[in-house]
């Protein structure tokens, strides 16, 4: 009795919507066999965008938009709120793989050459989504209002202020104002929260309708070529003779991995959880670090080893050309080889771009060329003699911000060459005058060190191969004194 | 028993008028699209549109601060909100010429902005982002930097030294 309304009201249902109908054969429609595990990426970064969506629209329930207030709640969320720590870094994690997952789904279909005719229209909405991704991905961190927050948009605004004629105005349509305060994080709650979203959501339906609308490629083969005029009616008799379902015959795969990415964002979230709170977001707390999230690391780091001058150039442009770019691969390369081992420029492009980010990522979370604020002064065995000229050049190798900069047996900043056996590179005299001249990254202390302190500094310098070599110990040998 | 059959109730349109009408249905949402577009666009773009004075801060009493020291003042932005809390706090670094002048440099680095330190020992700024460095005059000592820091105007008003709090130094 049940089950015949139960069927009578679906049957009404299907008979007014067709919904059922529609939905059953968009995932029972027939791809090409073999796909692989290879073309589950993009089902996977739907769910992380999903999760981010479903813990997004939880986070705000208890959000604050006030850039008065936001930080107290952050700290309700994260210490108090039930589950709120857990939340939050879901939240963090399922955007870290979205954006990891974008950039791994956008080299697959780049290598595979799945943008070819006819899918250059989804590679285009899949290059607008990435850096949508990469834009959702900023303004929230953004949200986390604490002192690094505050800065990075500071840092974001003078990057935007570079932009040639328009700059000002960007810089002060992203703080809200001629200076940070009250607009700036409302504004970036509704860019976070509504319009970027909506846009993704946008661009999500007309990338799977055009999955839909043009069929899933098939797994390349060396040799066969895309050709406009005959790829379509090749495709349709691929599927004719030797289509499958989707459903479930690929689709198992997605679903496999997109578990996966869920129990793997939920595990980070649990063990490692979410980025801890800085700083209350008063912009007049200096004594700060500001830094971006992982994902955008690298490009801290780009910015860090430019030539000088080159930064205006490249802040801009940069990205601009990026963008230009990879909206144009699919009209500069739409047909021939899709197969990767037929297209080795397509496989070095990405080798050299993916190391090239990785290589700046590890600089940039080394970050060699920030001063060491926190050096301590070298200790007595460090120095390892009570002469008065070495033991005076020693505290001033401190005092004068040497040791920021400079490292003497493992202890010190990096921006400069490590000073532990400088004397065995320079003589007494050329050591005197860098210190005086300065060049390059180093200031000139002609007018910050007196005749005497620059002799002390000089003899603390050269005493490092004098000593003992005992005395002149390593960084492991420091590291046992402490 | 009499079949009624349906009579068509009227025309249908010609090629022009449809024309013409598919036209105005265009005008009609764009006419509508441009009411609520504009104030939404004027009411988001509002805080560029809108004039923000630069506002005299007192930062402390003249007598205060030494010759030939540099420190840390803090003191509220121009345009602060309500509902704005510590975010409308700012700070500058003010020196005290030998002259007996005052100078009130940014306390953003001229690179990207990041917040620099006054190393009072070494008489230098000190950037933590990128490793700029800026003398106690606030000229570029080394580093990315392509210019000095910034600085804002000054002035001593019945004893108390005053800043011009004004916007976030970009070029």
């Amino acid at each position: 009795m049940i089950k015949r309304i139960f069927r009578q009201a679906v049957d009404a249902f299907e008979e007014r919507t067709g919904l059922i109908k529609f939905f059953g054969d968009v995932m029972k429609h027939p791809v090409p066999p073999n796909t692989g595990w290879w073309y589950v990426f993009g089902s996977a970064v739907l769910v992380a965008f999903m999760m981010q969506v479903v813990t997004g629209i939880a986070l705000a329930t208890r959000y604050v938009a006030s850039s008065g207030s936001a930080y107290q709640v952050l700290e309700f969320i994260t210490y108090k709120a039930v589950l709120g720590n857990f939340l939050r870094g879901m939240h963090f994690f399922g955007a870290s793989a979205m954006i990891l997952l974008v950039g791994i789904h956008m080299i697959q279909v780049f290598l595979m050459g799945c943008y070819k005719y006819p899918r250059e229209f989804n590679w285009v909405s899949g290059v607008m989504l990435l850096f949508i991704t990469i834009a959702m991905g900023f303004s929230g961190q953004l949200l986390r209002w604490d002192q690094t927050a505050v800065w990075a948009t500071v840092l974001a605004a003078e990057m935007l202020g570079r932009t040639p004629f328009i700059g000002k105005f960007l810089a002060r349509f992203l703080l809200g104002g001629k200076t940070l305060g009250g607009a700036t994080l409302s504004r970036f709650f509704a860019f976070h929260v509504f319009f970027l979203p909506a846009m993704i959501f946008a661009l999500v339906a007309l990338h799977l309708y055009l999955v839909i609308h043009d069929g899933i490629s098939a797994p390349p083969v060396p040799g066969e070529k895309v050709n406009p005029k005959t790829y379509r009616a090749e495709y349709e008799k691929l599927l004719e003779e030797r289509g499958v379902p989707f459903w479930p015959d690929a689709a198992w795969r997605d679903v496999v991995v997109a578990v996966g990415v869920v129990i793997t964002i939920a595990a980070l979230a649990f063990f490692v959880g979410p980025p801890e709170l800085g700083k209350p977001p008063n912009p007049s707390l200096l004594a700060n670090d500001p830094s971006p999230d992982w994902y955008m690391l690298w490009y801290y780091a780009v910015l860090a080893l430019l030539p000088r001058g080159m930064e205006s150039v490249f802040m801009i442009a940069a990205p601009m050309a990026a963008i230009v770019f990879l909206l144009l691969v699919p009209v500069l390369w739409n047909k021939g080889e899709r197969h990767p081992a037929r297209r080795p420029w397509a496989v070095a492009a990405v080798l050299m771009i993916v190391l090239s980010i990785i290589g700046f990522w590890i600089e940039g979370s080394i970050a060699p060329w920030s001063p060491k604020f926190d050096a301590q002064p070298l200790t007595a065995a460090l120095v390892g003699t009570t002469s008065p000229p070495i033991v005076t050049g020693a505290q001033l190798f401190h005092d004068k911000g040497c040791e920021f900069c400079h490292t003497i047996d493992g202890q010190g900043g990096m921006r400069g060459p490590d000073l532990t056996l400088v004397a065995h590179r320079l003589s007494v005299n050329d050591i005197r005058i860098k210190i005086a001249n300065g060049g390059g990254n180093m200031p000139s202390f002609a007018g910050i060190l007196s005749h005497d302190e620059l002799d002390n500094l000089v003899a603390f310098l050269e005493s490092r191969v004098t000593l003992p070599p005992a005395q002149t110990s390593s960084a492991a040998g420091y590291s046992n004194q402490q | 028993m009499a079949t009624e059959t349906r009579e068509p109730c009227c025309e249908a349109l010609s090629p022009e008028r449809r024309r013409f009408m598919g036209r105005l249905c265009i005008a009609l949402s764009a006419v509508a699209a441009a009411i609520v577009g504009i104030p939404v666009v004027g009411f988001i773009l509002g805080p560029l549109i809108a004039p923000e004075k630069d506002i005299w801060r007192a930062v402390g009493a003249a007598d205060s601060f030494k010759p030939g020291q540099t420190v840390n003042v803090k003191f509220v932005d121009p345009s602060p909100m309500a509902w704005a809390g510590v975010s409308a706090m700012t700070a500058a670094w003010l020196r005290r010429l030998d002259s007996g002048g005052f100078v009130a440099f940014a306390v953003n680095c001229a690179h990207l902005g990041c917040p620099v330190r006054w190393l009072a020992k070494a008489n230098l700024f000190m950037c933590p982002c990128h490793g700029g460095v800026y003398y106690a005059d606030g000229s570029v000592a080394a580093g990315p930097p392509p210019r000095g820091l910034f600085k804002y105007p000054v002035r001593v008003r019945d004893g108390q030294v005053e800043i011009l709090a004004s916007a976030v130094p970009i070029e």
